[in-house]
């Protein structure tokens, strides 16, 4: 299997990219806390899917980082992936509201 | 850094300060669906523009392809996703007993099926349950 050559970023971007990354890592904190806290679940459910936007959003900023742009397929599963699980989330809190 | 990565630059620091807001809304508003409209417009702001910015990245056809995939299934699943979030919350047993401050919708719902007129109707047939006992 035949890697595509890393297209390296210059210094000025990867410390961009740093700091994003910090800033979405502060960011997912917040969120794992109020999926920790949260009063109910949908709560949760909606926590846990912003939680999913931002490892998406990391995987981008990985991607630009490293100079992969092979690591943009993981990205688009995950955007196919994570809908599936808020829409069976919401399904069966629906059920439980009217069983 | 010449034009390209200055742009790349600009949409990564303007995507994470997105998903930072997006982040905090989530953190600090006081209800489940003001805390979702935080959640759903400001995250796929947030990551949109991060995508946005792997595409000037890169400069390739394949990778803007990848990218546009990306923004396309974000953008066409997020509000469908938080409807259906927001349309289950409501009728969950755990928020419904909660007062809410305006609640448009009441008894604009059919308590068995849960299909959705736009106006209440007028034999009073479909007022839901909660809101006749708060009535009371």
């Amino acid at each position: 299997m035949i890697l595509a050559k890393a297209l390296m970023p210059s210094d000025g971007l990867q410390l961009i990219c740093s700091i994003a990354l910090i800033v979405l890592g502060i960011a997912m904190f917040l969120t794992v806390y109020r999926i920790l806290r949260g009063p109910s679940l949908p709560d949760r459910v909606v926590a846990l899917d912003l939680l999913a936007y931002f490892a998406t959003g990391a995987i981008c900023i990985y991607s630009i980082q490293f100079g992969r742009s092979s690591l943009l397929i993981v990205a688009v599963v995950m955007a196919l992936i994570l809908f599936l699980g808020t829409a069976a989330f919401a399904y069966y809190i629906e059920k439980r509201a009217n069983p | 850094m010449n034009m390209s990565e200055l742009l790349t630059a600009f949409l990564l620091i303007v995507g994470s300060g997105f998903c930072m807001i997006a982040g905090i809304g989530v953190l600090r508003m006081p209800d489940l669906f003001t805390r979702m409209q935080a959640s759903a417009k400001a995250g796929t702001l947030g990551v949109g523009c991060i995508v946005l910015g792997v595409a000037t990245n890169f400069q390739d056809l394949k990778v803007a392809a990848e990218a546009s995939l990306i923004i396309a299934f974000l953008f066409l699943t997020a509000p469908i996703a938080s409807h259906l979030i927001a349309r289950a919350a409501y009728f969950a047993v755990d928020t419904k007993n909660r007062r809410l401050e305006h609640d448009e919708l009441a008894g604009c719902y059919d308590p068995d099926t849960h299909t959705l007129a736009s106006e209440r109707p007028k034999d009073g047939v479909w007022v839901r349950r909660d809101v006749q006992e708060i009535d009371d």
